[in-house]
């Protein structure tokens, strides 16, 4: 009975307030827009007292197929997180290797340094780098300086800084499953290759690289697709000329006050996760897997 | 030797790519000028100027109660969670189960927040609960979204533990609660303890779940933050973010300082124990 009662709990908590709105944002996204509270149709009425009738309307994802602005924008999120994971990856990956190869004592303070920032509030970190990138901003001032450039360059507002600052943000959780297993590896495995006669680069290229992957894709998945609808960094480090498709979901939903088209959005938003989503899941249970070993 | 020299230089770009903007937010705090750019000597005026910024305070004070109150719940609900996950092998619905517990860890902000605010404004048509939204209906999404992470968490701590010992406890006739209360509870207390404290930052930190289920009368603080940010650079940020540094370097140098002692002192009992069962 106790069993029963530690499952049941966070169960229905989860069944009702994860699973059933998506059910609901599925619904209202067939519903049509109307002046109302709240503001959208009714999917369901009694017609003629007697016979249920259902109106789905596809209005709503007609209008994403249609306005060039949606495709646009899922297009341009899915290249801007695809990027970012990668430029991630590469600076994650030294990153990862020197913390698992570094002196036992050091490791515990090396990963803690990558986490602290993590504690500290993410929306100040991405306003931080507002004072840096501006026109007349401290990295601009900097290169003046040093003379590597005599006109200040126009970073803050373009997609330059929207890297810089998904990179900045989700780099610990591409460093964190990586550095995991990193750790792991058995060195056996690289002297033998050594005594083979394997030359470092080429032993890493042979035997760490391939074991490291599951490390690569876990970490990759959990930048990549928070990544594709983040809001917060590009509407305060991005230009206007940037469009991604969680700030096009916010404004649907608050400036346009049109909730049907939002859950449509949203909806299709979720369908292109489907699949990172489900490999997330594999690769986490597969890891877990390796954990009970 | 030319590789690692390669991953000694990315460490060190990394480490300073992270650390550089909140060492600058922090010199930055101290500058009498109102540009972010430009140094005007050293002041603290921009503390005094936060102390006086009742919309912040209030703003604050709301975010602490609701990461307070959700991080609490979210640990008490992540915590079964977990232990479903990790002890009792295959049930019915553990697919499912499992996929709602990691399907928040991931899942863009935007399609959370939206789906429970449209979940809200359901409820609210048909069974008249919760009437309009604040802080009830921003503290269970918090709930909902944060106890993916202590779930996680308690998870992989009662994975890599060793079972023996609630098995032993069992034979000797203790009953599922006695046991989990007096053996795996203070085993897996750690787990428990950082949970709370990652739950409670994720909710403090938020800005899109809340902006979504938040009524008009409540502002959390990343609300209040986003949008003096949009209207331009305030330097009462630069301080806010200082004050919030110090606090967490704080808290983390005096949590590591008491887990370590924690380590010590069990390493000891444990020694005890095997020289005099020896």
């Amino acid at each position: 009975m106790g069993r029963g009662l530690v499952i049941m709990v966070p169960y229905v908590w989860l069944l009702l307030f994860f699973l059933i709105p998506f059910a609901i944002v599925l619904k209202i996204s067939f519903s049509e827009a109307a002046i109302a509270i709240p503001p959208y149709t009714a999917l369901v009425e009694w017609a003629e007292e007697t016979s249920l009738a259902i109106r789905l309307n596809f209005g709503s994802y007609l209008f994403l197929l249609t306005d060039s602005l949606y495709a646009v924008a899922y297009l341009n999120s899915l290249k801007i997180a695809f990027v970012s994971t990668v430029l991630c990856l590469l600076l994650g990956y030294p990153m990862a290797y020197g913390i698992a190869k570094a002196p036992q004592a050091w490791r515990g303070p090396l990963l803690m340094l990558i986490i602290l920032p993590f504690w500290t509030s993410f929306l100040i970190r991405v306003y931080a780098w507002i004072g840096i990138l501006k026109q007349e901003g401290l990295l601009n001032n900097f290169l003046l300086w040093l003379g590597v450039i005599d006109a200040p360059l126009a970073i803050l507002y373009t997609d330059t800084s929207i890297y810089i600052g998904i990179v900045y943000s989700y780099l610990p959780f591409m460093i964190l499953p990586l550095y995991a297993t990193l750790e792991k590896l058995d060195d056996t495995l690289l002297e033998a290759a050594a005594d083979l006669g394997a030359r470092p680069f080429k032993a890493f290229l042979s035997v760490t690289l391939p074991l490291s992957v599951p490390g690569i894709v876990a970490g990759s998945l959990l930048v990549f697709i928070p990544a594709v609808g983040e809001f917060v960094i590009p509407s305060l480090l991005g230009g206007p000329n940037t469009l991604m498709i969680g700030a096009v979901l916010w404004n649907e939903f608050f400036a346009n006050r049109d909730w049907p088209v939002a859950s449509a959005v949203a909806i299709a938003l979720l369908l292109f996760l489907v699949v990172p989503i489900m490999l997330f899941q594999y690769y986490q249970g597969k890891q877990q897997e390796a954990a009970k070993q | 030797m030319r590789r690692s020299s390669f991953v000694l230089t990315m460490m060190a770009f990394g480490y300073a790519f992270l650390y550089v903007p909140i060492i600058l937010l922090i010199i930055y705090s101290f500058n009498e000028s109102r540009l972010v750019t430009v140094w005007g000597g050293w002041s603290t005026k921009w503390y005094a100027e936060l102390l006086n910024n009742q919309q912040m305070l209030s703003a604050a004070w709301l975010s602490l109660r609701i990461a307070a109150v959700s991080a609490t719940f979210s640990v008490v609900l992540g915590t079964l969670a977990g232990m479903a996950m990790a002890r009792f092998g295959r049930f019915r619905g553990r697919t499912l189960f499992g996929g709602m517990i990691t399907a928040p860890l991931v899942m863009p902000e935007v399609i959370t927040g939206l789906s429970l605010l449209l979940l809200f404004v359901s409820l609210e048509q048909f069974i008249g609960w919760p009437a309009g939204r604040g802080m009830t209906t921003i503290t269970i999404a918090h709930i909902t979204f944060t106890m993916a992470f202590v779930a996680v968490i308690v998870q992989s701590r009662l994975v890599s533990l060793d079972e023996s010992i609630e098995e032993a406890a069992m034979d000797l006739g203790a009953r599922p609660a006695k046991i989990f209360f007096v053996i795996t509870l203070p085993i897996i207390s750690p787990a428990i303890v950082s949970g709370w404290l990652l739950a409670f930052t994720l909710s403090l930190d938020d800005l899109v779940i809340a902006s979504f289920v938040s009524g008009p009368a409540s502002t959390t603080l990343p609300m209040v933050i986003f949008s003096s940010v949009r209207l331009g650079v305030t330097p009462e940020i630069n301080a806010l973010a200082t004050i919030i540094v110090a606090l967490v370097t704080t808290g983390i140098i005096v949590a590591g300082v008491f887990m370590a002692r924690q380590e010590r002192i069990r390493k000891q009992d444990e020694q005890m124990a095997a020289s005099s069962s020896a």
